[in-house]
């Protein structure tokens, strides 16, 4: 369980975080949103104990992070931004340590370090000096370094950064089945990320919560939610669609993309108008190629809401 | 103790994974020792003493002390592993002392390996062994003191070069703070009392005694007293700008 209770941060005159309060419980993935510099990493280090808040305070599994810090950060998982380790020590050398430092010894320990090499891929690696390895590899130690002691809450940030999509595919499986009995906290500039593996979102921007729900719902505030769309025959057929769909009370505007011949109708109010373009569609013998039902584009609600 | 144990062996290991411990070591030996055969007069004073070697350590410590000190922050803040540390389930002392004890040990295992000198000495006459290990004694003292204060310049900035020069210069000044290059700058304005007292912080006066082979308790407490003082800045500075 993590709870924050007014949390805030201020550098001088500048307030990085202010009156963060939400509570999260297990089972839930949460994922942190928002642009560049909106206080996102900020929030995770008073979290993880890293960054003293100026005001306000949070517990984890109970412990405050002011009051316990040491308490708190050892039911904790924590990858830093930029995923930072000892470069000059190798994967075994270094994933040891940490395990020592968690208080595991003898078979535990070996037991969570084969697990944690397993799950990582990071067998034909484990020798190698952490200066010499990938940048996909680095980010998997640094999970690897996160997940070793098996904590019950998760603080990644930036969990998918530098990993090409099969490893992004990897991670977002990984977070998935770990998500059952922990409580994970993940940062990401990636929206599609959000939908694959979040079951909560909250956006923040200028240090404060602007968004707090399910992706779905996020998507749903999006003017995209249920806009169908569709590739026309030709150019004459998209023209004349295109005026008989916007002549419609529950559409309230038709994109044209040329390049695709591609028509989108935007429904009023997140009204269903599957039916009614089809049936336009039909009176004009349009054979609907491609035709999409959205759910709605995260980015533009992302947009929306954070400009 | 358990953590600090941890701490320390991964530091002290860091320091041979990289070419740096061995080319100290090496800078060092051959600088003490063509201090002490050719500074020092060690064959023409026809002494059976290592009187030559310890009057010019205080001035090798001087800079190679901040050489070793200046990574022992510096280089966490730079590649961003503070954090990584520093949200492990430890404190912020744990960490200090694990980091600080590593450097010590390493200074301690250097200048150990000048053991060839004592076997010299030894060779050519009857040295008084008491005085020998009394100097060997401050001069771990003084490494330490040098180290500690390098801690705190380390702490402050995120560029080791920065962190070798503030600690040369504050090295420098408690090295010399007995002499008139320093205390001339106290002494157009400040009382008596304190020009005394910052004349009795003088790294050089407290070694002395020691590398004679005068066990004095007030110069053991004294570096004890600089240790403890520049670890505890360096817990307040990590503190108060760890995550600058």
């Amino acid at each position: 369980m993590i709870k924050t209770d007014r949390l805030s941060k201020r550098y001088g005159s500048l307030s990085a975080v202010e009156d963060l309060s939400f509570e999260v419980s297990p089972g839930e993935v949460l994922g942190f949103l928002g642009p560049n510099g909106a206080g996102k990493s900020t929030t995770m280090r008073m979290l993880a104990g890293f960054v003293t808040p100026t005001a306000g305070t949070a517990s984890l599994c109970g412990h405050d992070v002011l009051e316990a810090p040491v308490a708190a950060r050892a039911c904790l998982g924590y990858l830093p931004e930029g995923a930072p380790s000892y470069g000059e020590m190798t994967v075994r050398g270094f994933l040891g340590f940490i395990a020592e430092l968690r208080g595991l010894d003898g078979a535990l320990r070996r037991s969570r370090l084969d697990r944690v090499f397993g799950r990582l891929q990071l067998e034909p690696v484990l020798e190698q000096t952490i200066d010499t390895l990938s940048k996909g590899f680095r980010r998997r130690v640094g999970l690897a370094q996160a997940l070793i002691h098996d904590p019950q809450v998760l603080i990644l940030d930036e969990p998918t950064d530098g990993l090409d999509p099969n490893q992004k595919h990897e991670v977002r499986t990984l977070i998935g089945e770990m998500a059952r009995d922990k409580l994970i906290v993940i940062s990401t500039h990636i929206l599609e990320e959000v939908t694959a593996v979040c079951t909560r979102a909250i956006i923040i921007a200028r240090g404060r919560i602007v968004a707090d729900q399910t992706p779905q719902q996020l998507a749903a505030r999006s003017r995209y939610h249920n806009a169908v769309s569709f590739c026309a025959d030709d150019e004459a057929q998209a023209l004349r669609l295109r005026a008989a769909l916007e002549s419609q009370a529950e559409i309230t505007a038709v994109e044209y993309e040329a390049r695709g011949r591609r028509l989108t109708a935007l429904p009023r109010d997140g009204a269903a108008i599957l039916a009614t373009v089809q049936a336009i569609a039909a009176g004009q013998g349009a054979s609907l190629q491609e035709l999409q039902l959205e759910a709605g584009r995260l980015d533009e609600v992302f947009r929306s809401i954070t400009a | 103790m358990r953590i600090i144990g941890i701490l320390f062996r991964r530091e002290l290991a860091s320091y041979f994974a990289t070419p740096l411990a061995y080319v100290f070591i090496l800078i060092f030996l051959v600088l003490a020792a063509a201090f002490t055969f050719y500074l020092g007069g060690f064959y023409e004073r026809g002494q059976a003493d290592l009187a030559p070697f310890f009057n010019f350590l205080p001035w090798l410590y001087l800079f190679l002390i901040p050489a070793i000190s200046m990574r022992l922050w510096a280089e966490e803040r730079r590649n961003g592993s503070i954090e990584l540390l520093l949200t492990q389930p430890i404190t912020l002392w744990q960490a200090v002392l694990g980091k600080f004890l590593a450097a010590w040990a390493f200074a301690g295992i250097v200048l150990a390996l000048t053991f060839p000198l004592w076997i010299t000495v030894g060779y050519l006459g009857a040295p008084d062994h008491g005085a020998i290990v009394t100097g060997y004694l401050g001069a771990l003292l003084m490494a330490g003191g040098f180290l500690a204060i390098g801690s705190c310049m380390s702490a402050l900035t995120r560029n080791q070069v920065i962190a070798f020069i503030l600690g040369v210069v504050v090295c420098f000044v408690f090295l010399l703070s007995g002499f008139p290059l320093v205390l001339d700058a106290f002494r157009a304005w400040a009382p008596q009392g304190l020009i005394e007292a910052i004349a009795s912080l003088s790294f050089l006066t407290h070694f002395e005694a020691l590398s004679k082979g005068v066990i004095d308790l007030r110069d053991i407490l004294y570096f004890g007293m600089t240790i403890v003082f520049f670890l505890v800045a360096t817990s307040v500075v990590l503190d108060a700008r760890k995550s600058e």
